[in-house]
């Protein structure tokens, strides 16, 4: 059946609402202080590192990323907390409507339920990458202050797809929390769910893939064992966020390298094949193309079983 | 006049096979107040969600304002208000920022838009607390927020949805005023209730639903006189002699029962209290009380799934 008009009428009325209601939120606002308070703290034991080490490193200013003075590194702390505001962001995004019961009078105006639902989800990746561009420049900034070195265009370059990359870690979660709250009508459980399935891709996954890798492949087949346990590793989202971190942020072969075949459960036994040389940003960036286009591809497919299951849904509270 | 505003022709909802409204028709006229009545679970508000196309129709057809629901919902909503059961608004916005933001939705002109959210809550005496947060309303300024919106809009038609559920008394005889006010502004209004007796007072005309179909359609007194024939009881307390005798004689009077030592129940097609009166007097009585009873919609009800041998589970 043909509708009339827009899907998207309103859609920039109800995303300016959303992101005021963000930045007004207690929630989030405290979500955001924390996970840039303690970013800006890892950041500082890594420069505090990186100032007694200062060698000829070409890549200086992506160490920022990856040291941190006996604390998390940046790289893996993103993985961690990027999530957390995302959920933060969207757990309660259809069912507070529901609970609120403003869903029904919000509905009864001239737009379709689309609106709300892209409006809600565009205000959501709005915020988060306002937050992640300010993390991302108070990083740069602190290391042009503390290194007195400022970036090449390369680390710049690197920098940004980290930025791009994160922002798309972001989104996959924010839509799982969007389509938790569509499936579940309380905002605590939708939260909780939420957070069962980050904690659970982040830390079990890796600790079940391997073990889920093994029943599916026949022992004496060691690389194919190897395989079916990335991809299945790969199923989380947080697998390839660290991907793409591990190979965009230290840009040297062997690490590359390296990196590529730790996922494969193995370790680089040439030593030194290649000692120093560096691969170029265009072929980092090719290598971690398909992780970075899986994490869109799998934010737009929850967005889109939450969008399903949203039309279906009853109005009445 | 006879203008319909609103048509609705064997509409049909249906949950995996099980029917929650059972093929009803009904038509509404421009500027009149018409009422959904029945007890709660009886399909009101299913039919209500689908005449705005926010529920899907399982079969029939509806015309709101000339336009299919399912098929043309934004030229709907454009032109019908709403006001859901128990509505809500975002607690943490004052009540003018919520109206904005409805405002917005509508499409409203920026030019325009604040004088008529200023003008919509000055009708509904809510102007002193434009700026309060709705966090901190009461239930009743809720619902007068929800017809400011309504009126914001310029709606054709507001349907409300149990307008008057838990307001007090003093809040329930505001709201209804208000709703009478629409009605004035040409406002074609559809109301939901299952306080039968509160809104009789209101509404034009009124279908009782039961079960997911409408048993009676129609205005208040012809649904009396269809339920109860007669339908009016007048009430005479009077002094003197051969009274009751009088009494029969009287145009319109059905019956005479007597209800105490000096007093009579008379059963009557219409208001003869003129009569009666005239004929106690006539007759040299007496008259020390003279009262009408009109079945309540409540009594009409129920008196008439009695009659039917149904249940009638009124609220």
């Amino acid at each position: 059946m043909q509708r009339e008009g827009s899907a998207l009428q309103g859609v920039g009325v109800v995303t300016l609402k959303e992101i005021a209601d963000h930045f007004s939120s207690m929630l989030v606002v405290v979500l955001v202080v924390l996970v840039v308070g303690t970013a800006i703290a890892v950041v500082w034991g890594a420069v505090g590192e990186l100032k007694e080490l200062t060698a000829e490193d070409p890549f200086l200013f992506l160490r920022l990323f990856t040291r941190s003075g006996g604390l998390l590194p940046l790289a893996a702390l993103l993985s961690f907390l990027v999530p957390l505001i995302a959920i933060g962001l969207g757990f309660d995004a259809v069912n507070g409507e529901h609970n609120r019961r403003t869903l029904s009078r919000v509905l009864s105006q001239p737009i379709y339920r689309d609106a709300l639902l892209f409006g809600k989800f565009l205000a959501g990746l709005f915020v988060l990458a306002v937050t992640l561009l300010a993390l991302w420049l108070m990083v740069i900034g602190l290391g042009l202050v503390s290194l007195g070195v400022p970036p090449n265009i390369e680390e710049i370059g690197r920098a940004m797809i980290v930025l791009v990359a994160a922002i798309a870690y972001a989104g996959v979660w924010l839509s799982v929390a969007m389509l938790f709250s569509i499936v579940f009508r309380s905002a605590a459980t939708a939260a909780l769910a939420s957070l069962g399935l980050w904690l659970f891709m982040t830390i079990l996954w890796p600790l079940f893939s391997s073990r889920v890798a093994n029943a599916f492949s026949t022992a004496n087949d060691v690389l194919g064992v190897l395989q079916t346990q990335q991809a299945f590793l790969r199923l989380s989202p947080s697998a390839l966020f660290s991907e793409v971190m591990a190979v965009i942020l230290d840009p040297s072969v062997r690490s590359t390298q390296q990196s590529m075949l730790a996922a494969l459960g193995l370790v680089l036994l040439e030593r030194g094949a290649i000692p120093n040389a560096t691969i170029p940003l265009l072929e980092s960036t090719l290598i971690v193309w398909p992780q970075i286009v899986g994490l869109m591809a799998s934010t737009i497919l929850l967005f889109v079983l939450g969008y399903v299951i949203f039309q279906r849904q009853e109005v009445r509270a | 006049m006879s203008e319909n505003v609103l048509e609705v022709r064997g509409l049909t909802k249906r949950y995996n096979g099980t029917a929650v409204v059972k093929g009803i028709s009904f038509s509404i006229t421009k500027g009149e107040i018409f009422g959904l009545l029945g007890p709660n679970g009886a399909g009101k508000t299913t039919t209500i969600l689908m005449l705005l196309g926010l529920g899907e129709i399982t079969d029939g057809q509806a015309r709101v304002l000339g336009h299919d629901p399912a098929r043309e919902p934004l030229q709907v909503k454009r032109r019908v208000g709403y006001l859901p059961d128990q509505v809500g608004f975002y607690d943490n916005l004052s009540a003018f920022e919520n109206l904005r933001f409805t405002a917005r939705l509508i499409g409203i002109d920026r030019r325009e838009r604040d004088d008529r959210i200023m003008s919509s809550l000055t009708h509904v005496g809510l102007k002193d607390v434009a700026y309060r947060p709705v966090g901190t309303f009461s239930r009743g300024m809720r619902q007068r927020l929800g017809l400011a919106e309504i009126l914001m809009k310029n709606a054709e038609i507001a349907i409300l949805d149990e307008p008057t559920s838990g307001l007090d008394p003093q809040g329930t005889l505001e709201l209804l005023d208000m709703i009478r006010d629409l009605k004035r502004h040409s406002v074609t209004v559809l109301l939901s209730s299952h306080l039968l007796d509160r809104v009789q007072s209101i509404c034009d005309r009124v279908a009782l639903f039961n079960n997911g179909s409408i048993a009676l359609i129609g205005t208040v007194d012809e649904l009396r006189r269809q339920v109860f024939g007669g339908g009016f009881r007048v009430e005479v307390e009077a002094e003197g002699q051969g009274l009751a005798e009088r009494l029969k004689t009287v145009p319109g009077v059905s019956k005479v029962d007597p209800s105490g030592p000096r007093s009579w129940t008379l059963g009557a097609d219409r208001d003869v209290r003129p009569e009666a009166a005239a004929a106690v007097v006539a007759g040299g009585g007496r008259l020390l009380r003279l009262s009408v009873e009109e079945p309540t919609l409540e009594a009409i009800y129920t008196g008439y799934f009695r009659t039917q041998g149904g249940e009638a589970h009124a609220a």
